[in-house]
């Protein structure tokens, strides 16, 4: 109001207007579904047109999956308890259960040993998800590899014992050798383990009983969800660190580790992940010497592991670059070493930036894991595609137990997409 | 404030420069660089963009390595073994046009982290001493904030302080005011005015000579990679020697 004016148009309010509640066209669902759905007339086309799809699609479906049946014991009884109407054979499920999560050789008494390690896999992962947890819940992740596997196999307890001597023999001699440098304690760290390793080879079946507590299984009875899971947790957990690693190699000032790290990375990207799994169950057998019997699931492990780990490479690079040159400056600046530095500044950011693209790698390692079955693997997939549709009362049970593989990978997929959301909004602290 | 400049200093050799010389490339952005800090000296930088100035301080703390020369920062001198390097680095502190915060950790942690990592420093005492230099640059109250959180004026006060708590002997300061809001400059300065007060070895890359003016006992001028001339402050700017450094100083007291 300017001042010219302010004698023409003085105003003094006398009476307070009451708050009043909205119109009713103004709130409440009418006013949702105006701007929602009909907001012109376009729109109301496109609405309409959209129950009709919705419609259409559920018509189809929800008869088909509130008719299901549940408890006989062939396809041919579903099919007369129906009677030509439309309604799914679930019964596969149940009947095949044990089966499509723990694969059909996997022995039956023994189903608990596997669940043991699929509920203790939470607790092993909670205090590595949510940092929050007291830090000393790790002791426990970082022995859970050595009692899952002791859970899932069986046999002897010295194999896992001495692979986690080797272990703590191998972070022993890098705690002593990284003041000096840290290329002499992670290389020594890596030789100590292996040495261990390799004196074990010798030591481990001397020690061995002949009935041991817990009976062995052998790597070609696993089978199922189970098999999925264990390949995915193993490979996801193994190619973060390796991923790391290449991706601080590539950018290593050092020629040679930036060469290998390089031509790793360009090769194992350039090939099919179904090449690189052949050569896991066929062609590596001619590269050991006869008598070593490297296990299937562990040649494929490390198959699936190096090309994850190239792709996570590439994908912290990514968040690597994405950091601006001064936070290497102000590290190097406050005297910080290389892995200090990499450690507590450069990594914890780079990591933060890469999370999108290190879940899209994971989640699709994750569903990449059904290609065992193309190497005669009996994994979910495998399951289904051999064992059960191949016998004579599940022939032809293609929906349910599709649909049924599709919906397990959705929930471990989606809860991993929906933890990465949750760590990003956690991590935010740049308040941009 | 004149007899600041004046105060006598000591003869202790704190940065001992001599004929260095660095290249990007093909390019010979350092010429002959012969430089001599005394303890307790407050040395402010200034030239024309280009000039390698940025560079000269750079070169001090290794986070650019100079071809040839020698540089040698309180006794030891800078080569490359990584002992060396990283032992000159946690006795200089630095502060970046940028200010380079860590925007992943609070301030109290942007203060501590080196504390504690490299001078091995028990956390508590390492808290103390943030907490100290946080309450010199007038923010104790930020402490639990993020450095995104804080004016830039703030964000460059914090980084004097994560720097001051690794107890350096010699600051180096390159542009610390140039991405700052006029406003904010005056409270960056008076920190920087405060620590000269109290003695530290300082050398200021800047353009405000209001400062040189005030704290400098030496004020350098640099053009193509070399050092063109030096004086003291009242000098330098009252009767500059070389048309180049007349020129300089004309544009940017022009106006």
């Amino acid at each position: 109001m300017s001042d010219t004016h302010e004698h023409s148009v003085a105003f003094v309010r006398t009476q307070a207007v009451p708050a009043a509640p909205p119109p009713f066209q103004a709130t409440g669902p009418v006013k949702w579904v105006r701007e929602n759905l009909f907001a012109n007339i376009p729109n109301a086309i496109l609405t309409l047109l959209s129950f009709y799809a919705i419609y259409v699609v559920l018509s189809a479906t929800l008869p088909w999956m509130l008719n299901g049946i549940w408890n006989t014991q062939s396809l041919a009884e579903c099919r007369e308890i129906l009677q030509g109407a439309t309604g799914a054979c679930f019964s596969v499920l149940v009947e095949r259960w044990n089966q499509l999560l723990f694969g059909f050789t996997y022995p039956a008494e023994i189903y608990w040993r596997p669940t043991l390690a699929f509920v203790l896999l939470f607790l092993a992962a909670a205090p590595v998800l949510f940092f929050d947890l007291p830090r000393k819940l790790l002791v426990f992740t970082a022995l859970y590899p050595f009692i899952a596997y002791y859970l899932i196999w069986g046999g002897t307890v010295w194999t896992p014992v001495f692979a986690l001597l080797g272990v703590v023999g191998g972070f022993l001699v890098y705690v002593r050798f990284v003041r000096n440098s840290f290329a002499a304690g992670f290389f020594g760290g890596i030789a100590a383990a292996f040495v261990i390793w390799w004196i074990a080879g010798f030591i481990v079946p001397m020690l061995a009983w002949e009935n041991p507590v817990l009976a062995a299984v052998p790597s070609r009875d696993m089978g199922g969800f189970m098999l999925n899971m264990m390949l995915g947790v193993v490979c996801v957990s193994l190619s973060l660190p390796i991923g790391i690693a290449l991706a601080l190699g590539r950018q290593s000032s050092m020629p040679l580790i930036k060469i290998i790290c390089v031509v790793f990375i360009e090769f194992v990207r350039g090939v099919p992940l179904i090449t690189l799994l052949f050569v896991a169950s066929v062609v590596l057998a001619y590269f050991f010497p006869p008598d070593a019997t490297i296990d299937l699931i562990l040649r494929v492990i490390i198959m699936i592991t190096m090309f994850s780990s190239a792709y996570i490479a590439e994908v912290i690079r990514g968040g690597l670059a994405a950091l601006p040159k001064g936070q290497y400056e102000a590290a190097d600046s406050l005297g910080l070493d290389y892995p200090q530095a990499m450690r507590l500044i450069i990594l914890p950011q780079a990591l933060k930036i890469s999370i999108p693209g290190i879940v899209n790698v994971a989640v699709g390692l994750f569903k990449d894991t059904t290609l065992v079955s193309v190497i005669s693997m009996f994994d979910l997939v495998g399951m289904i595609r051999g064992p059960i549709l191949a016998s004579t009362e599940w022939n032809g049970v293609y929906w349910e137990l599709f649909m049924f593989a599709a919906l397990l990978f959705f929930i471990v997929c989606y809860g991993i997409s929906q933890y990465s959301q949750w760590l990003e909004r956690r991590l935010a602290t740049d308040h941009r | 404030m004149a007899e600041t400049a004046q105060m006598k200093v000591s003869d202790e050799v704190a940065i001992s420069i001599q004929k260095m010389n660095k290249w990007y490339g093909t390019f010979h952005v350092l010429r002959d660089i012969d430089l001599t800090v005394y303890r307790g000296e407050r040395i402010v930088i200034c030239g024309p963009s280009g000039s390698g100035k940025s560079t000269l301080i750079r070169c001090i703390n290794a986070l650019e390595e100079h071809q040839k020369g020698s540089i040698e920062v309180d006794g030891t001198l800078l080569s490359s073994d990584l002992k060396n390097i990283d032992k000159i680095r946690s006795e200089v502190g630095m502060c970046f046009q940028h200010f380079n915060l860590f925007p992943h950790l609070t301030i109290l942690e942007n203060c501590t982290l080196a504390p504690i990592w490299v001078r091995k420093t028990p956390k508590k005492e390492a808290e103390e001493t943030a907490m100290h230099f946080l309450t010199k640059v007038k923010i104790p109250d930020q402490a639990d904030k993020y450095p995104g959180q804080l004016s830039g004026g703030q964000q460059q006060r914090v980084a004097i302080a994560r720097s001051l708590c690794m107890r350096p002997r010699i600051m180096l300061f390159d542009e610390p005011t140039s991405a700052l809001d006029p406003e904010m400059i005056k409270e960056v300065l008076d920190t920087m005015i405060e620590l000269a007060e109290e003695g530290m070895t300082m050398l200021c890359v800047t353009h405000e000579m209001g400062f040189a003016r005030q704290v400098a006992n030496r004020v350098i001028f640099m053009d193509e990679g070399q050092i063109v001339e030096q004086n003291e402050p009242e000098a330098f700017f009252s009767n500059p020697q070389s048309p180049r450094t007349q020129l300089f100083l004309s544009q940017i007291l022009g106006h």
